[in-house]
């Protein structure tokens, strides 16, 4: 009793610094990968290569007095920036990175991932509720639209995932995928003939689900100044960001389990956590990619294309999922 | 694409754009009454760099005065010491020697250059979409460069002279020019295709902000906001002034009234700039650059002169009222911005905050010239 | 060609004979009336002055026509006890035409009508010229100073203005 205990002490913690290190040093990643795009040094005095970037940053944003705005709604203020952080880390509980690397595997993990994800659209309207700014209520509102209608086709094509491999858990997915990646779920089989597109689409919504360019309407710092966090200093500000980079993670890991065949090799050779690893950063490196060659897009091409496009595409593929498999 | 909306004025509040919001590029404020995301009435409010150009116009000589014309307009400030320079010479009869004019047809257009190429940079980041920026700032790095070179100064460029110019260029800058040329048309095409070309800047664009030419007559709108709503009107073509009628190019103009003309036509603009650098290049003539005879402290003769130049921005025009004294009487700046501003509180009632702050960008404003 | 039509437009406002063209033009006493100006030396073709009453007749003249609106300013002429109102107009086409408009009032009571119902573009104009002379547009819907602070009670442009 107590070394399961003991056990999942020790992988939360371990959670909890993946996520950490990963958000910091993401920053520097995207912060290098934007001035590569662009065609100037980026960071690179604090440390070799300015590794030592985060660090500094970090202590900055720790050691600033934090400010709350005049008539803010002081409980909704601060509790903002932690909601948008802890459901982040709380995810990566359940990711399996390998066969043998998962705090707490759950039968329904996928499930529980989503739950959390949800939570991340209050974070963003208590921080612009609680701001007392006008510019943090339209993002805060803009972004909560944008979320609500995100997760809808995200989720119909995680359904399909499911429906095909049978398994909300996490692991026995990835275990469904391994041997070569033309048993990937990316690639389509008898049963879902469709899934490049659901890929697609997943991928979408999981850009949209991290408030990120082109869909970072809930920043638009040219609109809307700074968005639902146009109020918040010091590690207030900190924690959205880097709650917004564990989404990020997490995002990647799911695509990865759901779709890339998680920690499985391309050829069926040494599966391992590595491959995930090598997974998850690649799609990463094309989140940062797309978020600095893409526009902003409008409020309205957002949800046109959302509920226009995906949710249609998504069902029509959930149907067709469901009727070959009771075919074949 | 947007359903045509009800407005509710009853149900609105009032959100200030400005003074400080990254979207007006300075210190400008609107005050926007809005419905959610649409704006019911918005109100401009300017004045909060202005420094009262005019009334230095008053109390200093002319040539006391000149640098002050490049401070009105920080990305462009070539455009508007020309047209003081031009309005004195017209005023006092002073000939200036071709060369010097071709010098300054020039530099004009490498400036022109360059305030587009930024405001190409800022208008994209207004759109959320950043790395053009540094594209064309780097660009236009070597446009300054160029300039620096020859006038001494990066920004607030004090070059011109009445009568000619305070130096001539040497073969370092003619050689520099000649390669900048080429280069520039390819990171023309390479604009082209990373931002011209993309999905979602089409969609931001096209349609969104209707400007009729019935509004810019209105108002008084010029330049590249007039020409993008189907207006053929470039003062270098309609009042020809300097060498302009010596060189063979093209007006770009746009019919379709939307922000995409606006920046179509500044996009094909800088194509046409270049090509008058070229020209100029192939025809610069020997000879001085400074006239020689020229009155040391000029006076001009009792009158009211006018002169209208295009700067990047639109028509700069510069009103002197003279008492015959080494001083201007009155001295008025008419500001493309100005006008071009101006039509904005009109235009922009029932658009979405995002579009309108778009369009507010494909105005191309520098508030320090708009408010003087 | 739009030259001559405007100009005989411009002069059927007055009714009495049509003043002499090249007077000498500005800083100084000058009847009301169109002259046309050497374009050369002044750049522009036509300077009509008109009396306060007279100037949306004058304006609604250069509207039809097609003319867009320049500018609008004042001059202070202190020594005549008069501020003149001045109002440029140009033209899109290649018909290259600057129309000048100017009214003069007395110093003490400088009342003008407003144009902003003709040209909406006039308003900030009109409200910079209020702003720096005083100059008071009868029947602009929001003479408030645009430019100057919002409280300026002060009017820089005048001649004895003391900062």
């Amino acid at each position: 009793m107590s070394l399961t205990l003991l056990n999942v002490i020790v992988a939360v913690v371990i959670a909890i610094a993946f996520a950490a290190v990963n958000a910091a040093y993401l920053v520097w990643a995207e912060r290098r990968g934007a001035a590569r795009i662009q065609r100037r040094p980026g960071p690179n005095i604090n440390g070799p290569f300015g590794l030592l970037q985060p660090p500094a940053d970090g202590i900055k944003l720790m050691t600033k007095q934090l400010m709350i705005p005049g008539g803010a709604d002081k409980i909704l203020f601060m509790v903002a920036p932690v909601l948008a952080m802890v459901p982040a880390i709380m995810s990566f509980v359940t990711i399996p990175f390998s066969e043998g690397i998962v705090a707490r595997n759950m039968d329904i993990g996928v499930l529980m991932i989503f739950a959390f994800a949800s939570m991340g659209a209050m974070a963003i309207l208590f921080a612009g509720w609680g701001s007392r700014n006008k510019y943090a209520v339209m993002a805060s509102v803009r972004a909560v639209s944008q979320s609500v209608s995100y997760e809808i086709p995200m989720l119909i094509t995680a359904i399909t995932v499911i429906m095909v491999n049978g398994s909300m858990d996490l692991k026995a997915i990835s275990l469904n995928q391994a041997g070569g990646f033309w048993h990937w779920n990316i690639f389509p089989s008898l049963q879902s003939p469709l899934m490049p597109i659901s890929f697609i689409i997943f991928f979408i919504c999981s850009l949209a689900e991290t408030n990120r360019a082109p869909f970072d309407l809930g920043e638009a710092e040219s609109e809307l100044v700074a968005g639902f966090h146009t109020e918040y200093g010091s590690m207030g500000f900190g924690l959205f960001f880097m709650g917004e980079y564990a989404n990020i993670v997490i995002g990647a890991c799911l695509t990865t389990i759901l779709f890339l065949g998680g920690w499985g090799c391309p050829f069926g050779l040494f599966p391992g956590v590595w491959w995930f690893l090598l997974k998850i950063y690649l799609l990463i490196a094309t989140f940062i990619w797309i978020r600095w060659t893409f526009p902003r897009t409008t409020i309205y091409g957002l949800l046109n294309l959302s509920w226009k496009i995906l949710i249609p595409i998504s069902l029509f593929n959930l149907l067709l999922t469901a009727g070959l498999l009771k075919v074949f | 694409m947007s359903a045509p909306i009800q407005l509710r004025p009853d149900e609105t509040f009032i959100l200030n754009v400005g003074p400080q919001h990254p979207a007006t590029h300075g210190v400008l404020r609107v005050k926007m009454q809005m419905d959610g995301e649409y704006i019911v009435k918005a109100e401009t409010v300017l004045g909060y760099v202005h420094r009262m150009h005019e009334k230095m116009g008053e109390n200093r000589t002319y040539a006391q005065y000149l640098p002050n014309l490049s401070r009105l307009d920080y990305l462009g400030a070539l455009g508007y010491t020309h047209g003081h320079v031009l309005a004195i010479e017209r005023a006092a009869g002073i000939e200036v020697p071709e060369r010097a004019e071709y010098i300054r047809a020039i530099t004009v257009e490498l400036n022109r250059v360059a305030s587009h190429l930024f405001w190409f940079g800022a208008f994209v980041m207004d759109l959320g979409g950043f790395s053009p920026l540094m594209y064309a700032i780097q660009d236009r790095e070597h446009i300054l460069d160029m300039l620096e070179a020859v006038t001494g100064a990066r920004l607030t460029y004090c070059y011109y002279r009445f009568g000619g110019l305070y130096n001539d260029v040497d073969d370092d800058f003619i050689e520099a020019a000649k390669r900048f040329i080429p280069r520039m048309r390819k990171s023309l095409k390479k604009y082209d295709a990373l931002v011209t070309g993309n999905i979602i800047f089409r969609k931001r664009l096209e349609g969104i902000a209707p400007v009729s030419a019935e509004m810019c007559r209105k108002y008084g709108a010029t330049g590249p906001v007039a020409r993008g709503s189907g207006i053929n009107f470039d003062v270098r073509k309609n009042e020809p002034y300097s060498v302009y009628p010596e060189f063979d190019f093209d007006v770009p103009v746009y019919h379709e009234c939307d922000s995409m003309a606006r920046y179509k036509v500044r996009m094909d603009e800088m194509e046409q700039s270049l090509r008058i650098i070229e020209q100029g290049l192939e025809k610069l003539p020997d000879g001085p650059v400074m006239a020689e005879k020229k009155p040391k402290n000029i006076k001009l003769p009792v009158g009211d002169f006018y002169q209208a130049v295009e700067t990047a921005r639109g028509s700069f025009g510069i009103r002197i009222v003279s008492d015959g004294d080494k001083n201007a009487y009155r001295l008025k700046l008419r500001s493309p911005t100005y006008s071009n501003m101006h039509l904005f509180d009109e235009a922009c009632e029932g658009m979405l905050i995002m579009d309108a702050l778009a369009f507010m960008g494909s105005l191309d404003l520098v508030i320090p010239e708009m408010d003087r | 060609m739009i030259l001559e039509t405007t100009q005989q437009a411009l002069q059927a406002i007055f009714a009495g004979p049509v003043p002499a063209a090249d007077e000498g033009v500005a800083g100084g006493q000058r009847g009301n009336g169109v002259i046309t100006p050497d374009y050369k030396t002044h750049g522009y073709h036509l300077d009509a002055q008109v009396s306060a009453d007279q100037l949306l007749a004058a304006v609604n003249i250069v509207d039809e026509a097609g003319f867009f609106i320049e500018s609008i300013t004042g001059v202070d002429w202190i020594k005549e006890n008069q501020l003149e109102v001045i109002y440029d107009f140009s033209r899109y086409d290649f018909d290259a035409c600057r129309v000048v408009i100017r009214t003069r009032v007395p110093r003490d009571n400088p009342v003008v009508p407003t144009i902003s119902t003709i040209y909406a573009g006039a308003n900030w104009h009109e409200r910079e010229t209020h702003d720096f002379f005083g100059i008071k547009f009868a029947g602009h819907p929001h003479l408030v100073p645009l430019l100057l602070p919002e409280d300026a009670d002060f009017h820089p442009l005048l001649k004895d203005f003391k900062a």
